[in-house]
């Protein structure tokens, strides 16, 4: 039973890998990502069961923190164009570090 | 193995096959579906059903060891932070100027609406500024 639940959950894998690899727009490989990672902790919980061994839920839990910290991050970098600082200037928008400003990014 | 055992199994297993055809519908919808707007529902709700699911169902196999422990503490995280960045990416893409499918129909006659109004309290005022 558990290796039906882990051919499952690894089908659900590939076809979200087609859509991260198809999808039109930034935020259709944003979304496909973090399904893939919630895809992959849950796979990693199944296969221990699957293999008498559940130690791994160690690397699932990792795995999970992981991912939605690199979501956030992601979408945070393509919003602002820096991870670091963002706070807001007067007028309403991030500061730009001279790096940035240098090779000519507006927002 | 008594009624009792085979019952707690069977409900096991339930769980599992369960949260398998959530998480298999879910990803066939975020393949097949036309837009990003009906994608994201695919994904995050069927993900998150199908997440709680197994996680109740391995849970249940597990017994009361430190695997369930493990489990309840990746279940309850998951849930948190699954619909947490659903909602961020559906708001980047919202602030994007990312509209969803007929939005600007939505949005014109209020627009429209406002524009006529506007015009209505132009003229009452009109009349009042020679007055004062």
């Amino acid at each position: 039973m558990f290796s039906l639940a882990t051919l499952a959950l690894f089908l659900g894998m590939c076809i979200v890998l087609a859509r991260l690899y198809a999808g039109p727009t930034l935020y259709d490989r944003v979304l496909a990502g973090n399904a893939f990672g919630t895809y992959t902790v849950l796979f990693i919980g199944v296969l221990g069961f699957l293999t008498g061994r559940p130690d791994f839920l160690d690397i699932a839990l990792l795995y999970a923190l992981i991912n939605f910290v690199g979501t956030i991050a992601v979408l945070k970098y393509f919003r602002y164009r820096a991870i670091g600082d963002t706070s807001p200037s007067p007028k309403g928008k991030p500061v730009l570090h001279g790096n940035l400003k240098d090779q000519g990014y507006k927002h | 193995m008594n009624f009792f055992q085979i019952f707690v199994e069977a409900i096991s297993w339930i769980a599992i096959l369960g949260g398998c055809a959530f998480m298999l519908v879910g990803a066939i919808g975020a393949l097949r579906f036309p837009d990003f707007w009906t994608r994201i529902h695919a994904v995050s709700v069927a993900d998150s059903a199908g997440m709680l699911l197994l996680t109740l169902g391995m849970c249940i196999q597990g017994g009361f060891t430190l695997v369930t422990v493990k489990l309840i503490i990746i279940g309850v995280f998951l849930f948190i932070t699954g619909p947490t960045a659903t909602h961020a990416v559906a708001n980047a893409a919202m602030v994007s100027g990312f509209l969803p499918k007929g939005a600007d129909e939505f949005r014109k006659p209020k627009i429209a609406h406002d524009a006529k109004t506007r015009k209505l309290k132009a003229k009452k005022k009109s009349p009042l500024k020679g007055g004062l």
